[in-house]
């Protein structure tokens, strides 16, 4: 399994702040990942604008993403500030 | 090394209460410099919800928090910000800073202001008459942290 936090509107269209998946494979990447979420969610997070976080760090490019079981993943849209 | 208390908060908070204890914290200071945000009242806005990711929101306070103290002559930092479901009249946000000297306390919380406005991890949302209604930043906010240079 891999848990997905859904930040902000992303939660919206998720219907939930966070979610566990279970992994097709050992590891998951990028389009592994939009193919778990769905395509509503998928369109969503591929915004050039939407980041990812993986274990807390963000990643300077979310296409480079390999993920494994027990991991968690953050999108996180544009922050609206404090 | 200037003495930092950089805080997460989900529940109601009284400003008055941090201010006194950090003042104390620093003795011999010049000047202390206060900012309070509050949830802004009469403008339909019934309620506002903030939301933050624990594995970055904090983290990004400390580092902000450095970012300050480096950047000015600081005996203390206090930055401290609400998360979770406010009502008009409420803080949001608390930002102090203890210096020997004025300028630095009240650059200090400009800076610190202007980096959590526009670039913290923190989203927003606020109810209306008509439901709930994600914030973006404004223009003014980038524009303000630009100021600084980054």
């Amino acid at each position: 399994m891999i848990r997905v936090v859904f930040l902000g509107k992303l939660a919206d269209i998720a219907g939930t702040d966070a979610d566990g998946f279970a992994l097709p494979d050992d590891e998951i990447n990028w389009d592994g990942l939009l193919a778990l979420l769905g395509p509503q969610l998928a369109e969503a997070v591929r915004a050039e604008t939407v980041k990812l976080a993986l274990n807390g760090t963000l990643l300077p490019d979310k296409a480079a993403l390999i993920a494994r079981a027990g991991d968690e993943i953050a999108l996180l849209p544009p922050v609206s500030g404090g | 090394m200037a003495m930092r208390d950089v805080r997460l908060l989900t529940e109601p908070f009284n400003p008055g209460t941090l201010i006194g204890p950090f003042t104390q914290a620093n003795p011999g200071l010049g000047g202390v410099c206060t900012f309070v945000g509050e949830v802004r009242s009469g403008e339909g806005v019934e309620a506002l919800e903030l939301s933050h990711y624990e594995p970055l929101t904090l983290p990004g306070m400390h580092a902000l928090a450095d970012r300050a103290i480096a950047r000015f002559d600081l005996m203390g930092l206090l930055m401290v910000h609400r998360v979770g479901m406010m009502r008009p009249g409420e803080p949001i946000v608390c930002v102090s800073a203890a210096s020997r000297h004025r300028r630095d306390a009240i650059g200090a919380v400009d800076f610190t202001m202007d980096h959590l406005k526009s670039a913290a991890w923190f989203w927003k949302r606020e109810k209306r008459a008509d439901g709930w209604h994600w914030i973006e930043p404004r223009p003014q906010d980038h524009a303000d942290r630009e100021r600084w240079g980054n």
